[in-house]
């Protein structure tokens, strides 16, 4: 199988989309001819034309509102934010227009577009440019939302996205992008809303999602060590939620931790929690725990942002916490 | 960028046409909707309009030779580039007399010195996030703050090491920021893309593009609100021109009279994204009379002409006649941040840009007008390069914040 980075993984799969439909089309700032800010759409104006990848003037509102008009007469739209801190500027069109429209149409209309891009702390960037959205948009009605962590599983899903008759918010992280991994070529396609047991264990369930997986996993490997089986999920899709692959797991496990890169209060951990505790609440051995950024702006300072993010040594406190050790 | 003026069906049987006239020649300016030509159709003279606005660069289609659908007839120049800045009037050479001339050039070779200082720190390694740099746009920044005075304020952008500056923030408290120390403007907090000191009239640089324009308005609404004759200067680039966020917040000042000048320093890219892809209009100062309030397009490598047009701009803020729209026009030299190499700029562009650089213009006017000699410009050089040193120096063991600090400023009380 061929090893691919998380970019090229992205790449091939909106080029065979592309390729297969030719309803789907790239639009946003730089996507054509600079390639992609982060080089995810590198060649595809080459190969496609200026017709089917579209370069915007820097104007989310407009360009996300584009889309969706252009999604709701039959196109299929990829539109790719620069980062998704930016796409607080075009969420009104994210919300009322792409999740709304199904709905209060009655019906009338599918909105079948993808927003996506890449989003995090990725590195000093500061309160304006490290923005984690996901609890947001996984909170509206209406809204796909999917995290991959892997190049394989953002291939696959990115796949399905396009293919979806509704609106996805798909959110890629920028440390992300170099990341490598197998990805099957051609049909590859993974389900949305379905989780992934990146590492099966006994003692504890940890779920995560995106580039907390690495760090999810090496304190996994660290527990291991300690004669801890952890079992750790990757949910691949915020929304709608696997809730059944948790559950099965839970009931194993009888722990769990949640861990995520998005602040703590009204978070999707605190959802993900509730979600659990009012299905299994008799199966937990103890409180379910979560890992989340800390509870404040992201600063700018290298040592105070590396604090905020959830660490294999946070990770693993946790877990000892919820086995009472 | 060249636009093909194509001869559109203008509803005839028979597809070939005859070029009757022209009505402007190549080298003109012409308007977006402005008559171009008129053609005879197997029916009658028609007037073809201009689809876009520009420069009328060639004609491809004389008088009296046929012409068919869909051809090409014409190409406008669509542009904001040094090609055209010959219609553009520049305002140099203002008043010399009554400015310090020198305090204008010492202020743009601190900027200059801490960038490039900047870039090397960054290069080796001393330097985290990314930085997003302003050599070649000096004067724009030194020219508007010189029209200021201490109750005015500015706002900038994620661009703003040069706006800082000039308005008179130190070299030690941005650097200190730049290296995430207490020390730093905004204690280690904020970073490159948000500076700012109010004590000396800055906001933080707004990081979103487009976001710091409501923002100038709304300071602007409560000098009004308190009777203050202070004004706000807006820095933003090309870029924000296409944003709601500059729409909204250009409109809201205009129809409130609100003493704002609004700065677009057009450095012709925005990221890789060049001007002329961005809009039809070929000035971004052509934008201020759909909002009612003037607008205009100056040299922004002379900081004599920036300086000149600034205060014209700040004098009519002050009178209440704001707000008013400065197009500085000048060029991005460095890459869009540090992350971008900066291809897509055509060398032609770049030599002709580098062959205008603002600290040399105003150098020449010194040394030519004997107001200062080069050996004195040289000292001045000197000393901002070991100034810079010594802060650098200072800056590698300022106090980092401690994790405590987390959550400080987070609210007024804490929570
Ligand atoms: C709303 C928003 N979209 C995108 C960006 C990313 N971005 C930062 S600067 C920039 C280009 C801005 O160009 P311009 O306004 O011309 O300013 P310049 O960089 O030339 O100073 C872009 C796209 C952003 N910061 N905010
Ligand atoms: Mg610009």
């Amino acid at each position: 199988m061929a090893v691919l980075t998380f970019r090229e993984a992205l790449n091939q799969a909106m080029a065979e989309e592309m390729e297969r439909d030719k309803n789907v089309f790239l639009m946003g700032q730089e996507v054509a001819q600079y390639d992609g800010a982060y080089k995810v759409s590198q060649g595809l104006l080459k190969r496609f034309g200026p017709e089917r990848v579209v370069d915007t003037p820097i104007s989310e509102a407009g360009f996300a509102g584009i889309g969706v008009g252009a999604a709701m007469v039959g196109l299929r739209p990829i539109i790719e934010f620069m980062t998704f801190s930016f796409s607080l500027v075009a969420i009104d069109q994210i919300v009322n227009n792409a999740a709304n429209m199904r709905y209060m149409s009655g019906g009338q209309f599918a909105v079948p577009i993808v927003f996506r891009g890449s989003s995090g702390m990725a590195g000093c960037l500061a309160a304006t440019h490290s923005h984690r959205l996901e609890a947001w948009y996984s909170q509206i009605p209406g809204l796909t939302v999917v995290m991959p962590s892997t190049p394989s599983d953002a291939k696959g899903l990115l796949k399905s996205c396009i293919r979806t008759d509704d609106p996805v918010v798909f959110i890629e992280h920028e440390v992300l992008y170099h990341e490598r991994g197998e990805v099957p070529e051609g049909e590859h396609l993974v389900p949305i809303g379905k989780a992934d047991i990146k590492r099966p264990g006994n003692d504890v369930t940890l779920i995560t999602y995106s580039r907390s997986l690495k760090a999810t996993l090496a304190a996994a490997e660290a527990l291991a060590a300690d004669g801890i089986d952890a079992e750790v999920i990757d949910l691949r899709t915020i929304r709608p939620l696997d809730l059944d692959t948790l559950l099965e797991s839970v009931v194993k496990t009888h722990r769990a931790v949640i861990v995520e890169e998005d602040w703590p209060y009204c978070g999707l951990g605190a959802g993900i929690s509730d979600r659990i505790t009012q299905r299994v609440f008799d199966e937990l051995d103890a409180p379910i725990r979560r890992v989340a950024a800390k509870d404040a702006p992201i600063p700018y300072n290298k040592a105070l942002e590396a604090s905020m993010l959830p660490s294999a040594d946070r990770i693993i406190a946790a877990v000892r916490d919820v086995l009472y050790l | 960028m060249l636009h093909e003026i194509k001869l559109p069906d203008v509803g005839t049987v028979d597809p070939t046409v005859t070029v009757v006239r022209w009505l402007v020649q190549a080298g003109q300016a012409i308007e977006r909707g402005a008559p171009l030509l008129e053609v005879e159709t197997d029916k009658s003279i028609v007037t073809i309009e201009a689809t876009v606005g520009g420069i009328l660069e060639s004609i491809e289609a004389e008088e009296g030779a046929e012409a068919a659908t869909g051809q090409v007839v014409a190409r406008i120049k669509v542009a904001a580039d040094l090609g055209d800045t010959g219609t553009i009037e520049l305002r140099a050479g203002a008043r010399a007399e009554t400015i310090p001339l020198l305090d204008l050039y010492e202020r743009m070779v601190l900027i200059r010195e801490f960038e490039e200082g900047v870039k090397f720190l960054f290069l080796e390694g001393s330097m985290p996030g990314t930085i997003h740099q302003c050599q070649g746009q000096e004067a724009s920044a030194v020219g508007v703050c010189a029209a200021l005075g201490p109750d005015d304020v500015i706002t900038s952008t994620f661009r703003g090491h040069g706006h800082a500056l000039a308005r008179g923030l130190s070299i030690e408290e941005l650097l200190d920021e730049l290296f995430g120390a207490t020390t730093g403007c905004c204690r280690g907090k904020g970073g490159s893309m948000h500076v700012g000191d109010l004590d000396k009239g800055m906001l933080p640089g707004i990081a979103i593009v487009g976001g710091g324009i409501p923002l100038a308005a709304g300071m602007a609404l409560a000098i009004k609100l308190r009777k203050e004759r202070h004004v706000v200067a807006c820095f933003f680039g090309d870029g924000a021109v296409a944003e709601g966020a500059f729409h909204e917040g250009v409109n809201l000042a205009a129809i409130w009279d609100l003493p704002v000048v609004f700065v677009c320093e057009n450095n012709l890219y925005g990221a890789s994204t060049r001007v002329d892809m961005i809009m039809r209009v070929p000035r971004i100062s052509a934008r201020a009379a759909a909002y009612g309030i003037r607008g205009e397009t100056v040299d922004g490598n002379d900081v004599l002409a920036v300086l000149e047009a600034s205060n014209r701009a700040v004098a009519e803020c002050r009178q209440g006649r704001g707000p008013v729209l400065l197009e500085l026009l000048t060029y991005r030299r460095t890459g869009h941040s540090r992350r971008d190499a900066c291809h897509y700029q055509p060398e032609k562009e770049r030599a002709e840009w580098m062959a205008r650089d603002p600290i040399e213009i105003l150098a020449r006017t010194l040394i030519d007008s004997g107001a200062a000699a080069p050996e004195t410009l040289a000292v001045i050089k000197r000393r901002i390069q070991a100034q810079f040193q010594t802060a650098v120096e200072h800056a590698r063991s300022r106090p980092l914040p401690s994790l405590d600090e987390l959550a400080t400023d987070v609210y007024a009380q804490g929570e």
